[in-house]
């Protein structure tokens, strides 16, 4: 084998919702590959099946049919506990509205996906040390004891992220990460993921911004549930005609 | 959990009142028991209580059927199987003795059988005799308490006290026996049966033999069939009295059936709390099932977020099993505070008798973690078969 090692492979990936008699495809046969260090976007008006794409990638929901692979594993035909194993070791969210426990530190918040490992990858005596650890790495390690309602929302994503980020997932899934944050946090949570993808962390993220799909690499466009365009961003600037079609029908 | 103090204790009253009732119930049966007990060793359970059946007394009262103490007598001498017959009658007195003064004394008046039949020991002195009693001798024995009350540290015996207008020489004192179904033997008086009808009871005649009597008690001898000396006896005063057996002028209660009439008030109440407890923990753990169900709505999201970062529908419901049994636990600790403080209270308040029972706080905690359990699970249930993606997009 040559190349980059292939983190997450779909083939004919199809999702069917049945409501009422009704049957409504909300993807259809999505094939793909994103391989390990890509920082790649996934865009599309709201019924383009973006989310149905995300749900299924982050191991949430199961396909209809197709196929998917995620580190070298086959997923598609799990049952919900193992699904849950799957999330807790290879992947690490991070939600547009941060999602962190109320009335918890941020430490503790950080730490709390070890209490659902099952591998036991790290004795409970280290979890204090590593939620440190990862805290420190996102810039808040003056913030540890802080609960959330204490923090700014870019301080509360930065926790999230940390947390993303304890189980060494294969990789990221950010849906609209800067969605619920001004423009200047919006960005700091950018250059924050632009310095994990240096770092060699796979980050998938799912937005109708522009502005954040400019910092990846590649952008998925989707439509219909089927993929439209992928556009190669390198690092260059988003094309402009696309950038227009974008804002229209987004 | 924390933030919502007032929320949880009210949640927690329900299983408060049945851990509580429980331990109260459990309380007054063992009380109960224990003063029963205390009756069969200090009686023995071989005792009839003979009275009659007409209450009226004195003068224009149906003569011919009150009991009189020649019935005792003819009790104690005809029947066999009869190892003792007590007349009692008891009076209300000053006692004097020198500078002391003590008023509303109970005093007892007894035939010599009262000691064997009460099962009384003599710590100094003597009983009085059979022949005390005919001879109507004033003399009197008194109980542990009453004999340091009114002598201290002096030997009561040969003294004398003063009890109304009487001169009664102290021929005895009793060993300490404690309060004994309501009775406190200890603190009492007791003098020839002959003396009490004479000079205290309220009776217009002092003829001993024709003297009316409350009651007998006989004491059987525990080999004898007591069904046949309860029939002998009602033939004997028949017979004395000119009336028929079937006439009923006689009641002839056992200490069995005593003991009967007492567990059944009690057990009446037992069976009130014993409800009271059932329901308590019922509506409880209807209550905890409810706030766990608004805790499961409030928290979806929360769900949703420890489901995405890897938790399993067990370790969902786990989690709110767990909050749930928290929650009854605590209210057992609560009602188990309450429930011996309120069997204490209770012992203290009422006429009967409270013993805390440690394995009824087992009981009661065991049935308060049985509620948590079987009340949370359903909820917890819910929790655990929430959809990730639902959860996650809740509020």
């Amino acid at each position: 084998m040559t190349g980059p090692r292939t983190i997450i492979e779909t083939v004919d990936l199809t999702k069917v919702y049945g409501m009422d008699g009704i049957s409504v495809t909300a993807l259809d046969h999505v094939s793909l590959r994103i391989n390990a260090g890509e920082f790649v976007a996934i865009m599309g008006p709201s019924g383009s099946g973006k989310s149905t794409l995300m749900n299924i990638l982050g191991c949430l929901a199961t396909p209809t049919s197709g196929k998917y692979i995620l580190d070298g594993e086959d997923v598609s035909g799990l049952d919900k506990v193992q699904l849950a194993a799957i999330r807790n070791r290879k992947l690490g969210y991070i939600f547009q509205s941060y999602n962190l426990l109320a009335r918890t530190t941020a430490l503790r918040n950080v730490v709390l996906p070890l209490l659902y490992d099952r591998t036991h990858k790290h004795p409970p005596e280290k979890w204090e040390q590593l939620g440190r650890e990862m805290l420190e790495a996102v810039g808040l390690g003056d913030r540890m004891d802080h609960q959330p309602q204490e923090l700014s929302g870019g301080q509360q994503q930065r926790v999230a992220i940390a947390r993303a980020l304890i189980n060494d997932p294969v990789v990221i899934i950010a849906d609209e990460p800067t969605g619920n944050l001004d423009s200047r946090s919006g960005e700091e949570i950018m250059l924050l993921l632009d310095k994990l993808h240096q770092q060699k962390a796979t980050i998938v993220i799912v937005t109708h911004d522009p502005i954040v799909a400019a910092h990846t690499e590649r952008t998925i466009h989707l439509k219909d549930g089927q993929i439209d365009t992928i556009v190669h961003n390198g690092k260059k600037p988003l094309p402009a005609a696309r950038k227009e079609v974008n804002y229209a029908t987004s | 959990m924390r933030k919502n103090k007032i929320r949880s204790l009210l949640t927690m009253l329900g299983i408060i009142i049945g851990v509580a009732a429980v331990i109260i119930m459990i309380a007054i049966s063992a009380g109960t028991e224990a003063t029963i007990s205390d009756q069969i060793t200090s009686l023995g359970t071989n005792l009839i209580f003979v009275s009659s059946a007409f209450t009226r007394m004195g003068p224009g009262a149906s003569s011919g059927t009150e009991l009189v103490y020649d019935d005792a007598t003819a009790i104690a001498d005809s029947i066999s199987g009869v190892t003792g017959v007590v007349v009692e009658q008891d009076a209300s007195e000053t006692v004097k003795t020198g500078a002391i003064s003590l008023d509303s004394i109970s005093i007892t008046g007894a035939s010599p059988d009262f000691q064997t039949v009460r099962a009384i020991t003599v710590a100094s002195g003597r009983f009085f005799t059979d022949e005390d009693v005919s001879s109507k001798k004033k003399v009197v024995v008194l109980g542990s308490k009453l004999a340091t009350e009114l002598f201290g540290t002096t030997d009561p015996v040969g003294q004398t006290i003063l009890v109304s207008t009487t001169r009664l020489t102290v021929i005895g004192v009793l060993d300490a026996k404690g309060t004994v179904g309501e009775v406190d033997y200890d603190t009492r008086a007791y003098i020839p049966i002959s003396v009490m009808l004479d000079k205290f009871a309220r009776t217009p005649f002092s003829r001993i033999k024709g003297d009316t009597i409350r009651m007998v008690f006989v004491q059987v001898d525990p080999k004898a069939n007591m069904d046949n000396v309860i029939l002998q006896i009602q033939i004997l005063l028949a017979k004395r009295h000119n009336v028929t057996v079937a006439s009923n002028s006689f009641t002839i209660t056992t200490q069995q059936d005593i003991i009967k009439t007492q567990e059944s008030t009690t057990s009446a109440f037992r069976s009130l709390l014993a409800w009271v407890a059932g329901v308590s923990l019922i509506v409880g753990g209807i209550g905890i099932m409810n706030i766990m169900l608004v805790s499961v709505t409030e928290r979806t999201r929360e769900i949703g977020v420890r489901q995405s970062i890897g938790a399993t529908p067990a370790d969902i419901r786990w989690q709110f099993l767990t909050e749930a049994l928290l929650m009854s636990l605590v209210g057992g600790l609560i009602g188990a505070a309450v429930g011996i403080g309120g069997a204490w209270v209770f012992g203290l308040a009422s006429s009967m008798r409270t013993v805390i029972v440690p394995s009824s706080i087992l009981l009661a905690f065991g049935s308060a973690a049985a509620v948590g359990a079987f009340f949370g699970f359903y909820p917890a249930n819910q929790a655990a078969q929430l959809d990730p993606i639902d959860a996650l997009r809740h509020e």
